[in-house]
């Protein structure tokens, strides 16, 4: 299969047909089978859409079917002669946007659905919003229901319009569609002669994604030190990015040690050369102290305790600035701040400074080494994912770095009361250093 | 090692579908025995635990696996499930832990005397529970995929259950890129789904790519069964019994998920290789546990054992 896989989300208000289109699309390329199609079709006895309702094939949970609605993000798999699919169902209702967020955190492409008859709302803002924080680039906007509003162009385009502001720097392809009906969902509808395609499932066939994990710097965050006797130690991880040989130098942050990649150890025989997202072996030439949550690099990366970041928030019990979580980065998890309040479902941009250094990049370049979680040290509960912005220089630092010249003038000139004192302190302190 | 490499290694590197897949079980893995003091591995025998036993080889070498097996034996499996449950143990130098619920079997518990819930509840959950806490295991690593069925589609890969063991789908932990959080609180324990994203063919796939070793009811060759309906059901428990009118025929059939032999059907078919295997489910129009009547004794099935702390 050349095109190899692909991971989408959907995402949307409750009510606009996610779990519709989805039921659709396994339905019409056979990702369900003929006696999961005969249980729906009889559970669809019940209710009002259609033969089959499509929605009950996601709908895992009882309460979803109970309550109409999708509560949790769903796995669904499927499978075309071109490409692989992984696909997050995520729930539309406010109070599981938490969910979007872990659905849209592993897609490379999003599907945004939204009610021919309703267009942009405050749900399909915000799951937007959500889905451009966590990277993700490539959009299918899905503007389904197009049959209940006569399958009118205008219509189709003032929400186009409307959502090329919220997707500004994405790529997005626009589709009028009924998922109850399948218009344009696998084949070209023709109910839509001005709609030139493609349709839904050819595009995300044939949609060149650009992560290009292996060509990014190599990061290798080391989850296990293996030691099964005397003569070995290596160093047990996944390459979450980025390539490497044997002979490679690399770096050991945040300690800043280095040594050479020795061995690249497989249970299926050694190898010359590895890349992301393969699970290796390493070893090095040097005996070096390496633990559990170091990271072996080639190129330079960040090491603070101190960084700004997006985070969204995920418990009910709101973000406390007063409290310690516990934060999860890679293979490393470390005691932490942040530096202002959230509440459920809230994203905000804050400052976090954690107990230990950590070894990040900014999310836009490496997702895996931008992203962490907070886990509620009383709950152990998920609480917060944060996408690392920007690192912080720490304060500590800047306190036992020798002040230059000028940064001492500035120092005393903003100290003083008045201009007239700050003209004396610096008149003074000339003086003092030129004698 | 089969990685699929581009000739042109100037123009991209990609893991092929299988191998990325394969990395992402083995991570999830390591994590387990990171973050844990007493895991365990879930090992029922069938492809899937075969699948997983691979990769728990994988993850670990040079080193062995580092914790043990736990097999929850209801004593209805297939007897040629049990010999290659210890010849496998055996080839992999792996600690095998068998545990059964004695009390219940001491009093006749069969599916077709307490029907299949109760049957379930008693040899499987409660079995699996019991052994848990016996062994103190504070994280179970099984086989289960989400492609399996619907609720088990919403798990994740890190499944907190409570003191009890139980599953609480309401409450379930947001689960964002590839960090899994292995915290829990005193007497809570996980559960941890390696091969979550893989589906049934995916694993047929790689077990074709690895050789691995599998047990050979999944092969086709004619076997003495009763048929019923769309069951075919071998008979090796003397209390699964004839009705009037059935008689053992003779089919070429094979299994294509395997359980406890009252409750499992054969299929109809001539697949006798592993390739053979994969060309059928490409064909297939039923799903992999439609001939499991443990799915289907009430609505919601799975979930609600799973809520009880199924596995």
């Amino acid at each position: 299969m050349s095109g190899g896989l692909l991971r989408i989300c959907t995402a949307g208000s409750v009510d606009d047909g996610k779990s519709t289109l989805i039921g659709r699309m396994l339905h019409d390329t056979r990702g369900v089978y003929e006696d999961q199609v005969n249980a729906v079709e009889k559970a669809s006895k019940n209710r009002n859409a259609g033969p089959i309702d499509f929605s009950l094939f996601t709908d895992g949970l009882r309460a979803e079917r109970e309550q109409g609605i999708t509560i949790d993000v769903a796995y669904r798999y499927f499978a075309t002669s071109r490409r692989k699919f992984i696909l997050a169902d995520t729930p539309g209702h406010e109070q599981y946007t938490r969910n979007m967020a872990t659905g849209a955190s592993t897609a490379e492409v999003a599907i945004l659905l939204v009610d021919a008859r309703n267009g942009v709302r405050v749900q399909s803002r915000r799951h937007a919003r959500i889905a451009r924080l966590l990277g993700i680039k490539d959009f299918v906007l899905a503007v389904n229901k197009m049959d209940l509003v006569g399958f009118d162009r205008e219509v189709f385009e003032k929400i186009v319009d409307d959502f090329e502001e919220l997707l500004q720097g994405a790529s997005v392809h626009a589709i009028p569609m009924s998922a109850l009906n399948g218009d344009n969902v696998i084949t070209l509808s023709g109910n839509t002669p001005w709609f030139s395609g493609p349709p839904m499932l050819e595009y995300l066939e044939t949609v060149q994604v650009h992560r290009n994990l292996p060509a990014l710097p190599f990061r290798f965050p080391v989850q296990l030190v293996s030691r099964p006797n005397q003569e070995f130690r290596g160093y047990a991880g996944q390459i979450v990015s980025g390539m490497i040989r044997i002979g490679d130098r690399v770096t050991v942050l945040p300690s800043g040690r280095t040594a050479r990649v020795k061995r690249i150890v497989t249970f299926d025989g050694e190898l010359a050369m590895a890349f992301a997202p393969q699970s290796v072996t390493l070893t090095l030439d040097d005996e070096i102290d390496i633990s559990r949550g170091d990271t072996l690099t080639i190129e330079p990366a960040f090491v603070g305790q101190k960084f700004e970041a997006e985070l969204v928030w995920m418990d009910e019990r709101p973000l406390d600035p007063g409290r310690l979580y516990l934060l999860k980065h890679a293979a490393r998890t470390v005691s932490a701040e942040v530096n202002h309040a959230l509440v459920l479902n809230q994203i905000g941009t804050v400052q976090i400074s954690t107990a230990r250094p950590l070894v990040f990049d900014r999310y836009t370049d490496n997702r895996a080494t931008g992203s962490f979680v907070l886990i509620d040290p009383g709950t152990q509960f998920t609480c917060g994912a944060g996408m690392i912005t920007e690192p912080i220089r720490q304060t500590a630092t800047l306190h036992t770095a020798p002040l230059t010249f000028a940064e001492r003038l500035a120092h005393l000139a903003r100290r003083a009361g008045s201009d007239e004192e700050a003209a004396e302190a610096v008149r003074k302190a000339l003086e003092e250093m030129l004698t | 090692m089969s990685i699929a490499v581009s000739p042109d290694l100037t123009t991209e590197l990609r893991l092929d579908h299988l191998r990325a897949l394969e990395a992402e079980s083995i991570h999830i893995m390591r994590e387990v025995v990171a973050e844990f003091e007493r895991p365990v591995m879930l090992y029922s025998i069938g492809k899937d635990s075969s699948v997983l036993l691979r990769l728990a080889q994988k993850a670990f070498y040079p080193g062995p696996i580092p914790f043990p097996l736990l097999h929850i034996d209801t004593t209805y499996k297939f007897r040629e499930m049990i010999q290659f449950r210890d010849e496998m143990a055996k080839a992999v130098g792996a600690r095998l832990i068998v545990h059964t619920n004695e009390e219940a079997i001491g009093e006749g518990t069969q599916p077709f005397k307490v029907g299949t819930q109760r049957c379930c509840g008693l040899l499987k959950t409660k079995a699996l529970l019991d052994a848990l806490q016996a062994g103190n295991f504070d994280a179970a690593i099984g086989g289960a995929r989400r492609d399996e069925e619907r609720s088990r589609a919403k798990e994740r890969i890190f499944s907190v259950r409570d003191p009890n063991g139980q599953w609480d789908p309401k409450r379930q932990r947001p689960e964002l890129w590839n960090l899994l959080n292995g915290r829990i609180r005193p007497g809570e324990s996980i559960r941890v789904f390696p091969l979550s994203n893989w589906t049934e063919i995916d694993i047929w796939q790689y077990i074709n790519i690895e050789n691995i070793p599998i047990v050979p009811l999944y092969y086709a060759k004619d076997r003495e069964v009763i048929v019923r309906g769309n069951s075919l059901i071998v008979q090796e428990q003397p209390f699964v019994v004839t009705m009037p009118g059935e008689k053992p025929q003779t089919v070429k059939c094979r299994m294509r998920s395997l359980g406890c032999s009252p409750c499992t059907g054969a299929i109809h078919s001539d697949a006798d290789t592993i390739p053979k295997i994969i060309n059928e489910l490409i064909a297939t129009k039923q799903s992999e546990r439609l001939l499991r009547i443990i799915d289907h004794d009430q609505d919601g099935s799975m979930e609600v054992k799973k809520r009880e702390g199924y596995f």
